[in-house]
């Protein structure tokens, strides 16, 4: 530094405690953070699995964009708004396979794709292994859960069932 | 048009023409000889807001308190040794100038995240260096050795040289949300040494690199924050690396 240059000014505050439980010979343990890389990790999987998964979210989004905005549209806004929307409204649609093939689609496409998005969430945030593997299951049943009732519904819908 | 301030409290009133501004750097200590949790401390330093937050530190250190530990070797952006995050966000403390990040508040100075602190600022590369080599980041050919030097078209060489500026430093790993949470990630710094050699028309393990890249820790945890493009002090597109390296293998997948 500079000789001519003011001395700097002493320290505003001593934060760090003076008696404590460490010394030298016995120092606190380090800061650690999670799931920390090591020699051994990762372990290789040799699958194209992730990039299947990271395509699949792209492609299955741009279609969600027409699907999910298109249903949107006519649920909501099209007609009357949500009012117009009753047993009757959905009778009605369900009669013609577009509209079948419309709402399954997007059934698969949108579960699949959140439920891809939340287990990237899930492998990213849950830092311990149960914690995450429990998680996923979890995401998973709800997941198949509400494809294959939302299908079983699509296929047998009964528009005179009393 | 904020022009440092002279006459602070304190200073001398005979040196109105003096560069010297008092600036206050709040730096996140941890000393595991003292005690287990880390805390902040606040330093008052003379400077000029011309000199860089690397002066700061060496004032602290060699004038206020000598236990401050950080690294630095070259003082000049080169080596990559002194990635800090400064005011919140990464950066080299040797190419940070006073004067660009706002001296008039308190300055934070706190280790990179991601990794194990050691003490104070200084961290433990081990798991990023530990990446950087899993993804072999170093020529490999097939056949015999040439008896010259491997030629190469200045456009083959155009390909891949935003990725040789790369000093190590770490600043992008360890800006990455994905690498915070999960350190298996390979992270920004392994993948933009990747791709200098995948990219590299000498190269012959293009394929094997591009393997490892491929497994579940690798480009496809990958959001696409750019944390690591702002973060770069070598100025990188270290995302666009990343984008790059993922459509190769959609490329060769399809
Ligand atoms: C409207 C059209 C949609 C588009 C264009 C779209 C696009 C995307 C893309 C590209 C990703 C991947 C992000 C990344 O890898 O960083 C993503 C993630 C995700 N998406 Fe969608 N998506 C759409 C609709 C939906 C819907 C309807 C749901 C819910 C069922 C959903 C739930 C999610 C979740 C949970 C994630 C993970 C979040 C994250 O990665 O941070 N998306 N979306
Ligand atoms: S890409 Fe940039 S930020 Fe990342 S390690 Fe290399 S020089 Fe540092
Ligand atoms: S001290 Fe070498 S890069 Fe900053």
């Amino acid at each position: 530094m500079s000789a001519e240059s003011p001395t700097a000014a002493g320290a505003v505050s001593d934060a760090v405690p003076q008696t404590s439980l460490y010394d030298v010979d016995n120092p606190a343990p380090v800061i650690e953070p999670p799931r920390k890389r090591t020699k051994k990790t990762p372990k290789t999987t040799r699958t194209n699995f992730e990039l299947y998964g990271w395509l699949f979210m792209r492609l299955s989004g741009i279609l969600l964009v027409v699907l999910v905005l298109g249903h949107l549209l006519i649920q909501l806004v099209l007609d009357g708004g949500v009012t117009k929307v009753g047993f009757a409204f959905v009778a009605g649609r369900w009669a013609s396979p577009f509209w079948q093939a419309w709402d399954l689609i997007m059934l698969w496409l949108a579960m699949l794709h959140g439920a891809n998005g939340l287990r990237t969430v899930i492998n990213d945030y849950a830092e311990r292994d149960t914690t995450r593997f429990w998680l996923k299951m979890l995401l998973y049943t709800a997941t198949v859960f509400t494809v294959l009732l939302g299908t079983l519904v699509i296929f047998t819908f009964d528009p005179n069932i009393r | 048009m904020s022009t440092a301030t002279l006459d602070k409290p304190g200073s001398g009133s005979q040196q109105d023409a003096s560069p010297y501004i008092t600036v206050v750097f709040r730096i996140r200590r941890f000393n595991p000889e003292v005690s287990d949790e880390a805390t902040w401390q606040d330093f008052q330093v003379e400077i000029d807001p011309k000199e860089r937050v690397l002066d700061g530190l060496h004032k602290i250190k060699w004038d206020l308190d000598g236990s401050l530990t950080f690294r630095r070797s070259c003082a000049h952006g080169i080596c990559g040794s002194d990635a800090m995050r400064i005011n919140g966000k990464n950066r080299l403390a040797c190419k940070t100038l006073i004067k660009d990040i706002n001296p008039h508040k308190p300055i934070t100075v706190e280790p990179i995240k991601g990794l194990t602190v050691l003490k104070d600022l200084v961290v433990d590369m081990d798991p990023f260096f530990q990446a950087y080599r899993d993804v072999m980041p170093f020529l490999i050919t097939k056949g015999n050795e040439p008896t010259r030097e491997r030629l190469q078209s200045a456009e083959d060489r155009e390909r891949f040289d935003d990725t040789t500026k790369c000093i190590l430093c770490a600043a992008c790993t360890s800006s990455c949300p994905v690498f915070w949470n999960d350190g298996q990630y390979f992270g920004p710094a392994a993948i933009v040494n990747a791709h200098r050699f995948i990219f590299d028309s000498r190269d012959e393990a293009g394929e094997q690199r591009l393997e490892i890249l491929n497994d579940k820790d690798g480009v496809w945890r990958c959001r696409t924050t750019f944390n690591c493009t702002d973060a770069c002090p070598r100025g990188i597109e270290v995302t666009k690396a990343i984008q790059e390296v993922k459509r190769a293998l959609i490329t060769r997948r399809f």
